[in-house]
């Protein structure tokens, strides 16, 4: 009998698409499927319970780091006899998923996978997304995370499933949390968004993605992605990165502005159900990618770009 | 303070890649290879705390013999003394656990108060081994770290991290293992007078067996093989063509 357990993982009151995403991946191996919901969210393991069937929770942490997730996981796993364990390829996954793998016996580790071929077989993206690797796990426990934007969000079940309460004693002794400090943004995330508006080094500085960027995501209500260069040079906030080694995305529109196309960065965009590319240098590796390119000047095309669009929309 | 870089060697982010005939890794030959980009970072944070604060470092790597080249690279930006042990991943593959599981021998022998390393490798892209080796040798790890500051008094350190929707800030104490996200710091190139150094710096080799270490991986490489390839779209000539395209054949706008 295969037992897999999700993490689950939310803001606020919401639970992230790329959870969902994560019980469709685990769903193609038959099996039960629980979901573990760590901190003090009751609403969340409700809302959790019509798409699993039993419901882990655990309302002991206040600060859920990669240390206090390993005690609590690894205490899960053990006591429920899990032999698969699902995430998300988010940040604190990254880095908790690994430690599980070494504290469990007879465990391993596949890393933010695209596609699942059979029970211990799965499909990841290496060298930068240059190369599709298919990989095999021998271990009796399976540990994996998914890169949510390969699978499509799971359909809720018939019916309501228990929620446990998992109270386990847990003494993390490792990592001693400071602080979190969010950039508040009102616009959609990056991996949630449906549509993603994203400059590069094209747009010249920080004035001009502003102009460019902004604008356009605002009459389309998207989320706003950059290059590394931008995030680099400060213009934006890191975590706005898109590519193999920032956030890897996949919305059904992506329009890449003043954006070359290195090899980085389309890794991490390349999965996007429509592309289009607006740059002035006509061979830009960006629009070996694109559905649509335009060559010219951003600073021309954009404005106007804005403008059919508020006609549409009207 | 005592520190512990590791060092990668990988194939050059630029490099054309081609699969073995049969697809069970890539080929090596005739490839560019170069020190894994995050481990440099990691390298130079290494020096930048070294000196600050005063100690050695010493650079450790699991590879091939050529991988003496990324070892005296590291000596030449200013590291101590080298390490190599000796296989070739690239040809006899290793998983995240056996990796771990030998540098953790490296670890016990030469007992740093901080390992360092990249967040990942640009080849595997797993972003695993790091904190796969904290919790097998008992110690805490900060990842993704975009700031370091030690505390020597306290004998700890302030670790800044790169994580979803904005930065965390943790302590932890020493020994730790931290590994480096891109905007740690930007690497020093090698001065003239380092590269002739690093010439005459030790790099101490050994083997599995040195270790007494038996292979036995639990993931294994089945396949490599390429991305299918998007179709390549096409050039519109202005912004209402683009519309209608969006609008009519597309159907998002």
């Amino acid at each position: 009998m295969i037992n897999h357990l999700i993490i689950v993982e939310y803001n606020d009151d919401v639970i992230l698409k790329s959870t969902y995403c994560t019980i469709s991946a685990a769903r193609k191996i038959p099996g039960k499927i629980s979901a573990l919901v760590i901190g003090s969210n009751k609403q969340i393991s409700e809302q959790i319970s019509e798409y699993v069937d039993k419901v882990y929770y655990n309302n002991k942490i206040v600060n859920i780091t990669a240390d206090s997730c390993t005690d609590i996981i690894f205490d899960c796993v053990n006591k429920n006899d899990i032999t698969y364990v699902w995430s998300s390829t988010s940040s604190l996954m990254k880095e908790t998923m690994p430690r599980i793998t070494s504290r469990l016996t007879n465990a391993s580790m596949a890393s933010d996978i695209q596609n699942v071929v059979n029970e211990n077989t799965f499909k990841r993206s290496m060298w930068a997304g240059d190369i599709i690797g298919t990989i095999k796990l021998l271990s009796n426990k399976k540990i994996i995370t998914v890169r949510s934007t390969n699978f499509e969000p799971a359909e809720k079940q018939n019916s309501k499933c228990a929620i446990v309460d998992f109270n386990v004693e847990i003494n993390p002794s490792f990592i001693n949390f400071i602080s979190y400090d969010i950039i508040k943004s009102d616009r959609p995330s990056l991996t949630e968004a449906s549509m993603i508006i994203s400059g590069g080094r094209g747009v010249k500085n920080k004035d001009g993605f502003n102009k460019l960027i902004f604008p356009l995501a605002d009459v389309l209500k998207a989320a706003v992605g950059a290059t590394r260069a931008v995030c680099d040079a400060g213009w934006v906030p890191n975590d706005w990165q898109v590519g193999q080694t920032g956030k890897i995305v996949a919305p059904d529109l992506y329009i890449a502005i003043g954006i070359s196309g290195a090899i980085q960065h389309v890794a991490g965009m390349k999965g996007s159900k429509t592309i289009v590319a607006i740059n002035k240098d006509p061979d830009a590796p960006i629009f070996q990618v694109a559905d649509y390119g335009i060559i010219g000047d951003a600073f021309i095309i954009v404005p106007q770009l804005i403008e059919e669009i508020k006609k549409i929309k009207k | 303070m005592k520190i512990l870089a590791l060092v990668k060697r990988v194939t050059d982010y630029e490099a054309k890649l081609k699969i073995k005939s049969d697809a069970t890794f890539i080929e090596t030959d005739d490839i560019n290879m170069i020190m894994n980009p995050f481990d440099e970072i990691s390298v130079e944070e290494a020096l930048r705390i070294k000196e600050k604060h005063g100690g050695e470092v010493i650079i450790l790597s699991i590879g091939p013999e050529e991988a003496t080249q990324q070892i005296r690279n590291a000596l030449a930006m200013g590291a101590d003394r080298g390490i190599l042990v000796v296989h070739d991943t690239y040809k006899k593959f290793l998983d995240s656990g056996m990796i771990a599981k030998i540098i953790k021998h490296v670890y016990e022998m030469e007992q740093p108060d901080i390992i360092l390393m990249g967040k990942q490798a640009i080849d595997d892209d797993n972003h695993q081994v790091g904190e796969y080796l904290a919790e097998m040798v008992n110690i805490g790890h900060g990842s993704q770290a975009n700031e370091v500051n030690i505390n020597l008094e306290s004998k700890s350190v302030i670790i800044d991290k790169e994580v979803d929707g904005g930065i965390e800030k943790i302590s932890l104490k020493l020994p730790c293992l931290i590994t480096a996200d891109l905007r740690l710091n930007e690497p020093r190139y090698a001065s003239l007078p380092g590269i002739m150094k690093a010439k005459r710096k030790i790099i101490k080799k050994f083997n599995l067996d040195d270790f007494k270490i038996e292979i036995k991986n639990n993931v294994i490489i089945e396949k490599l093989e390429l991305p299918e390839k998007r179709e390549s779209g096409v050039i519109v000539k202005d912004v209402s063509e683009l519309i209608n395209k969006l609008h009519n054949e597309a159907k998002i706008i």
